[in-house]
């Protein structure tokens, strides 16, 4: 059997699986921990997403939680509003997927929709326009009585576990790569790299940059609605501008086109700022010092500061790592 | 026989600035035709009508009797037009050989679904985009280059490089904007064997901007030479190289 044409990712994500399963049986990992493991998959979804959108097509997107809200509002409202599903009952798994598949394709409709300012925007400028999408978005939720409103969509059952999850991480991670190591992705690289010669070469980039923004928002969608389905809230705040920026963090803090480095950020910074909080409780706790919990965010940004100081291409650039890239056709 | 490409009366305004004035040409399939100017002459605005980037104020441009004014960019490299760029336009941050293989995207049929599925169909098209690709980077002496990122390649690689992508798209037209812009005299000599070789192994029609009158006066078959947009000299190399007009244009006025 030949070693290189093993699939790799799919190795590394089954490994993965069993190592957490067996460590959260064996209680060795506890619930707490588990629950930053689904974190930050989520997260890992949002963080390849976007960087489909931003990292890959080169345009610049500010409100992709936005597209996550779309995909938590209504796949919590299905299940939680109108298909009344309860955890307890086990035929309840599948209209739940469906209910995040149906998130996913109204966010994708969304982002195809705002796909369209990118045709006539470019850099700042688009920049702007979606985070005023984001922004509609979030004051939308904000304002529909019916999904509680200003207080969020509340009970939302605990449908999302690591399984699921992972599940879902790992096909967005595969489905974005496939896409990416194809005739369709390339045309999406040459956007980034100059437009202009990417429509000279016969790209039809209008086509690109709009399937762009319906892929990245599906994902977006997706994500958001297995984070509301594991803390059993969607509420307006968590899809607002800043927590954009925290995915948009993610990617520059792994490399603007690298899936390997969205991955790996998503992890890292989902883990560096639980750590922060622990970090600096047991800090004031030791030496008396009146350091609250939320000074964890001025090392987290120092962090970054020097992150784009010594290294602005991220962690990997634009390379990405062996394991989740397909093997070359021959 | 009806010409590849005709242009009729093309004019072009940028807001009050007259570009490019009454315009005509007609290029005969399987030629290789020059044109040349001072700098600023409108010999790029002229490409850049041709090729879509601008909609012309007046005139027609007809390709193999279509006409394809206001026509997208895209859907004209579709129609059969490629060209290459003054100030190089490679995709940098690419490996040289997906600069060709984006060249080749019009032209596969992968389906999104085909693709994000890898089925069989995917992969046999993915190798034979790949082998053409490969085949396009040896003939233009950059096959030990395929996997370098293309930012990486010395200048007068990168120029191959661009009429290689270029060629990928399949034309049957290709305008060259100064491809021997900043080349040494041997690597002169091998670009116009390189042209000559185009136009004979791929069937395609060139047409080209130049300064190097090395170039010009080497492989072209017919000149035309514009000032502030206009006509002022049409014909063969020879003569063309001594039409007083043209020398005034390049020269200045003769002293009286």
């Amino acid at each position: 059997m030949n070693v290189r044409k093993l699939p790799r990712f799919l190795i590394a994500v089954v490994l993965f699986y069993i190592v957490v399963e067996v460590l959260y049986r064996t209680e060795i990992l506890n619930g707490y921990l588990l629950h930053i493991i689904n974190l930050s998959l989520i997260y890992v979804i949002l963080a390849t997403s976007l960087n489909l959108i931003n990292g890959i097509t080169g345009q610049f997107s500010l409100g992709h939680m936005g597209f996550a809200g779309v995909g938590a509002y209504v796949s919590g409202s299905l299940t939680t509003l109108i298909l009344k599903l309860s955890v307890t009952n086990p035929a309840s798994m599948l209209p739940f997927l469906l209910s995040i598949i149906a998130g996913g394709v109204v966010a994708a409709f969304v982002g195809f929709l705002i796909g369209f300012p990118s045709l006539r925007l470019k850099g700042d400028y688009l920049a702007i326009v979606t985070l005023g999408f984001g922004e509609i978005i979030r004051t939308i939720f904000n304002n529909i009585d019916a999904v509680g409103g200003p207080r969020g969509l509340l009970g939302i059952p605990k449908f999302s576990n690591f399984t699921v999850i992972l599940v879902a991480a790992f096909l967005t991670v595969v489905i974005i790569r496939n896409l990416i190591e194809s005739s369709h992705g390339r045309a999406m690289l040459s956007i980034r790299e100059n437009e202009l010669a990417a429509e000279l070469v016969g790209v039809n980039t209008t086509r690109y940059k709009v399937m762009a923004f319906t892929f990245g928002a599906f994902f977006a969608g997706i994500a958001g609605g297995l984070l509301a389905h594991l803390i059993q809230l969607a509420h307006p705040t968590q899809f607002g501008f800043i927590k954009s920026v925290e995915v948009l963090i993610m990617i520059y803090a792994g490399g603007v086109g690298s899936l390997t480095g969205s991955i790996l950020a998503a992890f890292g910074l989902t883990f560096l700022s639980e750590g922060l909080r622990l970090g600096i409780r047991a800090l004031a706790d030791a030496t008396g010092l009146p350091i609250g919990g939320e000074w964890r965010m001025v090392v987290y940004a120092l962090l970054l500061i020097f992150i784009m100081l010594f290294r602005n291409e991220g962690l990997m650039g634009m390379r990405e790592s062996r394991i989740i890239k397909n093997v070359e056709v021959d | 026989m009806t010409p590849l490409l005709k242009i009729e009366h093309l004019t072009h305004f940028f807001g009050g600035l007259r570009a490019v004035y009454d315009f005509n040409f007609e290029i005969p399939e399987g030629s290789i035709y020059g044109l040349i100017g001072p700098n600023g002459s409108g010999k790029t605005t002229i490409f850049n009508l041709i090729t879509g980037i601008y909609d012309p104020t007046e005139g027609a441009i007809n390709f193999q009797g279509e006409n394809i004014k206001g026509m997208k960019s895209f859907r004209i490299v579709h129609k059969g037009i490629a060209r290459t760029f003054q100030n190089l336009r490679i995709f940098g941050n690419l490996s040289a050989i997906d600069n060709i293989r984006i060249a080749r995207h019009y032209t596969t049929t992968s389906s999104l679904f085909a693709s994000i599925l890898r089925l069989p169909s995917f992969k046999s098209e993915e190798r034979a985009v790949k082998r053409e690709a490969l085949e396009l980077l040896d003939l233009m002496h950059l096959s030990n280059r395929a996997m370098e990122t293309a930012k990486n390649l010395p200048y007068g690689e990168l120029r191959r490089l661009e009429i290689a992508r270029a060629l990928a798209t399949k034309p049957k037209l290709i305008l060259l904007d100064e491809p021997a812009a900043g080349m040494n005299p041997k690597e002169v000599d091998d670009l116009m064997r390189l042209i000559s070789r185009i136009r004979d192994e791929f069937k395609v029609t060139v047409f080209l901007i130049e300064h190097h009158m090395q170039v010009i006066m080497g492989i072209c078959e017919w000149i035309k030479v514009i000032d502030f947009g206009e006509t002022i000299a049409e014909g063969l190399p020879d003569k063309v190289k001594n039409d007083p007009r043209v020398l005034e244009a390049y020269l200045g006025k003769r002293g009286t």
